[in-house]
């Protein structure tokens, strides 16, 4: 697996996601935003958490437009693994390579603690070590992760079975309390149509080792370097 | 200049010096005359706003200056002590920790959010101008009293801000210590403090050398903003404290996120001789340091420093205190390199200026010579003042037995956990990313927080402490005690206390008796640092806390970190298991004077603060600490406000395990639960460990009382009604929540 962790200014969990993928076995490297091409043979792009540009203007609506996202929707275009996490989804949904938008919290604050998450589907290059409905405990660090779209967005995602993960609670259960940000249909990561691209609010890439407070999110690292 | 036609304003004529003008740059008649004489002439406008910024309270230290002399700061592992951007000590293995706290008060009360970024802003930049890459921020909060009309706003604002700051930022915010109390209306606390790594042998400090080489200007671009801050920061507020908004500086993580990788990219690429952040009074003061601690002058050309508007003079351009700046000296011929590193992060770059053989701190403006002073005699001839000061009278010590308890033991348990300063701060350090990095081993909510360095298995613990109380009864006691608690916290997660940063918030030292409280805490801090081997190795002064002339409580905020060789190891408060012994570790003796008991259940702030036995102290927390590397200890809490009681329901809610407890003492029982004795721990160890861990204590001297065991659902203090997990659980976390979504 060799992964491209694409760095844009104020990007801020590079080195996270770096460290959780090295430690699945993936070959890292670290890609500047003012970059037109992804190195020969990358298989996964990886947009990761931070504040790009500030965030000044919409969450991810500069980097949305960089050089180097055209490289990337090149990339996922021909079916290559895209990855967006926090601000990465904010970066995906702002290139157009997801639908819908990220809003402001419900509750207006930002918000960093633990977060269940329900397991949507495990049949896919993101999921397969996982099992279908697993509860899984990663975390939650943001000011903007309300998943928002249009009824027919949301009607179609659903229906064609494209959202990865929902906030519940550790039971399982979705929705009420455990949804953190007001999301519509507790929708905390959604796939793109071919299931390549994968976006994502909760951070998985800092949940790999018991002694940092779990290891729930390997699953998806190993899942894509399986 | 008397042509009205130029529009050339920053060559315009600088207004004559007056009495008045003096006077409103803070300088007192006879540090006037001082001026005049180390000048040897009537100085410019722009020299009287230097020596206005090097000589206010904040940069020279005048009042404490003395006092702070004697302090401890030296040990075999403190690689740099007091005196440099930040304080520096060895940790092992070629690595080494860079740390501070700084007070971002005055702001903070005018502008609660940008007040905090800029504080966060400013002790990050002084950590990685060091060459440390931030590990960990944390913080030290004081507000008023939780019906002052204003608390809400300012602890909603503050909050927002030391979040915004740090999260976009990407370091995260690990600890600290939130309190309220109606001495802080008027005049918030927001101690900010950082924690970095960098190698020991690649620490850069800001003592400039070489004669002719280029001083250069990186970062952001220089405001307006933030003028005279430093000289606000050193006065009291009148009621017009809004009326200084236009003093406060605006944050901006994002331009300090791309500062520190191209400082950390620049420092790696060979150019830096020395380095200095722009922090209180700007350039004037980097400029200086610089150049003074070096023996050399400085020579800048304003004409080169990048600015954000036109026509600004030479007095604002020395004056601001624009965020996200660094002043090089870089070695010559790298102008490129640096330039080359500075474009590709997007930020600005300018060779302003050389270093020179005078001796001599020159301000060039438009080809004219705006200023031309001595530049070691603008630090080393700062006034010092030797203040009158009177010691705090002595409280009498209060006996439990005469201090009748109004509730029971069960009532003032749950209304303890329920009040603002023992309730539960999740509302708070939720909002701080404190996750990020995945090195932070114990999150916000322990005694210490623990982050591992790099890949491990080491790691560093730190925290922020001070019992303001304490401080207010008795200085000398209260400092003492600060410093204790710190390492006892440190102590309680396993970790061998290293050193501290000091941040101390006083009144208007003009005053003898709030002088006269500094003067005894930093005594206290003193005798404490020298008992428990824990010196200080960076700090801050922050006075003139004061409103309508009455002053805060003397707050001398303690930043202690401490190392544990493998994370592995370290000892959280939770219970862990059913069954385990509950073991009380130290001496009680049931002390309630200036307690949180007897403050929020009976009302009163009275009596002697309990003393500190600091040989007792060193012993007791070297035993605990054995316990727990030998993996003896199961679960750890120390004991401090709010005693006995309120840390085993701490234990109990962060375990979700409750248990029984007897009372196993001949104090009376108010005393007894919710005494405030010092150098006390709760350890948990598996039953059959009870014996050989008796046996060991008794060996080295350290009392030890068998409390009961942990289990069950209900917390049972003695033969009290049993307190549900459940019970315990919403009075500790319903109170800040349902504060803050309350409307002012």
């Amino acid at each position: 697996m060799k992964a491209a962790v694409i760095t844009f200014p104020g990007t801020n969990r590079e080195s996270d996601v770096a460290r959780a993928l090295t430690a699945s076995g993936a070959q890292v490297s670290h890609i500047w935003h003012g970059d037109h091409e992804l190195p020969q043979g990358t298989d996964l792009v990886v947009l990761p958490g931070g504040f790009s540009y500030g965030d000044y203007l919409r969450c991810g609506a500069i980097a949305g437009r960089a050089h180097v996202m055209d490289a990337v929707r090149a990339h996922a275009a021909r079916g290559g693994l895209v990855l967006g996490i926090c601000n990465g989804f904010q970066i995906l949904v702002e290139s157009g390579l997801l639908p819908g938008v990220l809003m402001r919290n419900a509750g207006l604050k930002f918000v960093c603690r633990m977060q269940h998450l329900r397991v949507e589907r495990a049949d896919t290059r993101f999921s397969a070590q996982y099992t279908r409905h697993q509860s899984i405990e990663v975390c939650i660090a943001h000011g903007e992760g309300n998943y928002e779209a249009d009824d027919d967005t949301i009607a179609r995602l659903e229906g064609e079975g494209l959202v990865a993960f929902r906030y519940c609670d550790a039971a399982g259960h979705v929705g009420g309390e455990s949804n953190p940000n007001g999301s519509r249909n507790d929708i905390a990561g959604i796939y793109s149509p071919g299931l390549n691209v994968l976006g994502m609010m909760p951070h998985p890439e800092n949940l790999i080792e018991a002694i940092i407070g779990g290891v729930d999110g390997r699953g998806l690292f190993e899942s894509l370097c399986a | 200049m008397a042509s009205g036609s130029t529009t050339d304003h920053t060559l315009a004529a600088e207004p004559a010096i007056t009495p008045d003008l003096v006077a409103s740059h803070g300088l007192k008649p006879d540090e006037y005359q001082r001026i005049l004489k180390l000048v040897g002439r009537v100085p410019s406008f722009t020299e009287l706003g230097i020596f206005s910024a090097m000589w206010n309270e904040h940069c020279s230290y005048k009042s404490s200056r003395l006092h702070l002399k004697g302090l401890p700061t030296s040990a075999p592992w403190v690689i740099q002590g007091p005196g440099e951007n930040a304080g520096v000590i060895d940790i092992g293995d070629g690595d080494a920790c860079v740390f501070k706290m700084e007070s971002h008060n005055h702001p903070s009360f005018i502008e609660p959010y940008q007040g905090a970024t800029t504080g966060v802003g400013g002790i990050l930049r002084d950590v990685f101008t060091m060459g440390a890459r931030p590990i960990a921020c944390l913080n030290l909060l004081r507000f008023g009293a939780p019906d002052h009309w204003k608390t809400r706003q300012l602890v909603s604002g503050v909050v927002a801000g030391i979040g915004g700051y740090g999260n976009s930022f990407g370091v995260p915010t690990v600890g600290g210590s939130v309190g309220f109390h109606s001495r802080y209306d008027g005049n918030i606390l927001v101690n900010a403090m950082a924690v970095g790594i960098a190698k020991t042998d690649e620490i850069f400090y800001a003592k400039a050398t070489g004669i002719g080489n280029p001083i250069v200007y990186l970062g952001s671009k220089t405001g307006r903003d933030g003028i005279h801050g430093a000289t606000m920061a050193s006065a009291a507020f009148e009621a017009d404290a809004d009326e200084k908004r236009p003093t406060v500086q605006v944050g901006d993580p994002f331009a300090e996120k791309l500062l520190l990788e191209a400082t950390l990219e620049l420092m790696r690429s060979g150019s830096v001789i020395a380095i200095q952040d722009m922090g209180a009074a700007g350039l004037t003061s980097s400029a200086v340091e610089m150049g003074a601690k070096g023996d050399l002058g400085i020579e800048l050309d304003l004409d080169k420093v990048p600015c954000r508007e036109p026509g600004m003079t030479a007095y604002e351009m020395m004056l601001s205190e624009s965020q996200e700046r660094m002043l090089m000296v870089l070695k010559p011929g790298m102008e490129a390199v640096a330039q080359a590193i500075f474009v590709k992060w997007g930020l600005d770059f300018a060779v302003i200026g050389k270093t020179t053989d005078s001796l001599r701190f020159v301000i060039k403006h438009g080809g004219v010579v705006k200023a031309d002073l001595p530049i070691k005699e603008l630090g080393d001839e700062a006034p010092l003042y030797d203040r009158p000061h009177v010691p705090t009278p002595k409280q009498a010590v209060l006996n439990a037995a005469q201090i009748q308890p109004p509730l029971s033991t069960g009532d003032a348990l749950l209304k303890l956990l329920g009040s603002p300063d023992l309730c539960s701060k999740r509302w708070v350090w939720e909002q701080y990313d404190h996750i990020i990095s995945g090195n932070v081993v114990q999150r916000p909510g322990g005694d210490a927080a623990v982050v591992r360095v790099g890949n491990g298995p080491k790691g560093l613990a730190m925290c922020t402490d001070v019992t303001p109380r304490y401080c207010e009864a008795d200085p000398f006691e209260g400092g003492k005690q600060a410093v204790a608690e710190s390492w006892r916290n440190l102590t309680a997660v396993g970790a061998t206390p290293l050193a501290l940063t000091d941040n101390l918030n006083f009144g208007n030292p003009e005053k003898p008796e709030y002088m006269g409280q500094l003067v005894g805490c930093i005594q206290g801090i003193g005798a404490a640092v020298l008992a428990l081997d824990f010196p200080i190795v960076s700090g801050n002064v922050s006075l003139y806390n004061e409103t309508q002339g009455k002053g805060i409580l003397p707050t001398p905020s303690i930043g202690g970190v401490g190392l544990i060789a493998d994370v592995a190891l370290a000892a959280t408060l939770a219970f862990k298991q059913d069954g385990d012994a509950i073991l009380l570790i130290g001496t009680t003796l049931g002390w309630l004077g200036q307690s949180t008991y007897l403050a929020e259940i009976c009302g009163r702030e009275e009596g002697a603060p309990p003393p500190v036995d600091l040989a007792l102290e060193r012993k007791t927390g070297d035993f605990v600490r054995g316990l727990i590397l030998q993996g003896t200890a199961t679960a750890v809490h120390d004991l401090s406000d709010g005693g006995l009681a309120v840390a085993v329901a701490e234990m109990a809610m962060a375990g979700q395990l409750g248990a029984r407890l007897t009372l196993a003492s001949s104090v009376p029982a108010h005393g007894f639960w919710f005494g405030e004795d010092q150098a006390r721990y709760i350890v948990t160890c598996r039953a059959d460990a009870v014996a050989h861990v008796k046996a060991v204590g008794q060996a080295q001297g350290v009392e030890i009382t068998a409390l009961g065991s942990v289990g069950g659902k209900d917390l049972l203090l003695g033969d009290e009604a049993p307190i549900s997990l459940e019970a315990l659980k919403f009075a500790h976390e319903r109170w800040l929540p349902s504060y803050m979504a309350q409307v002012s």
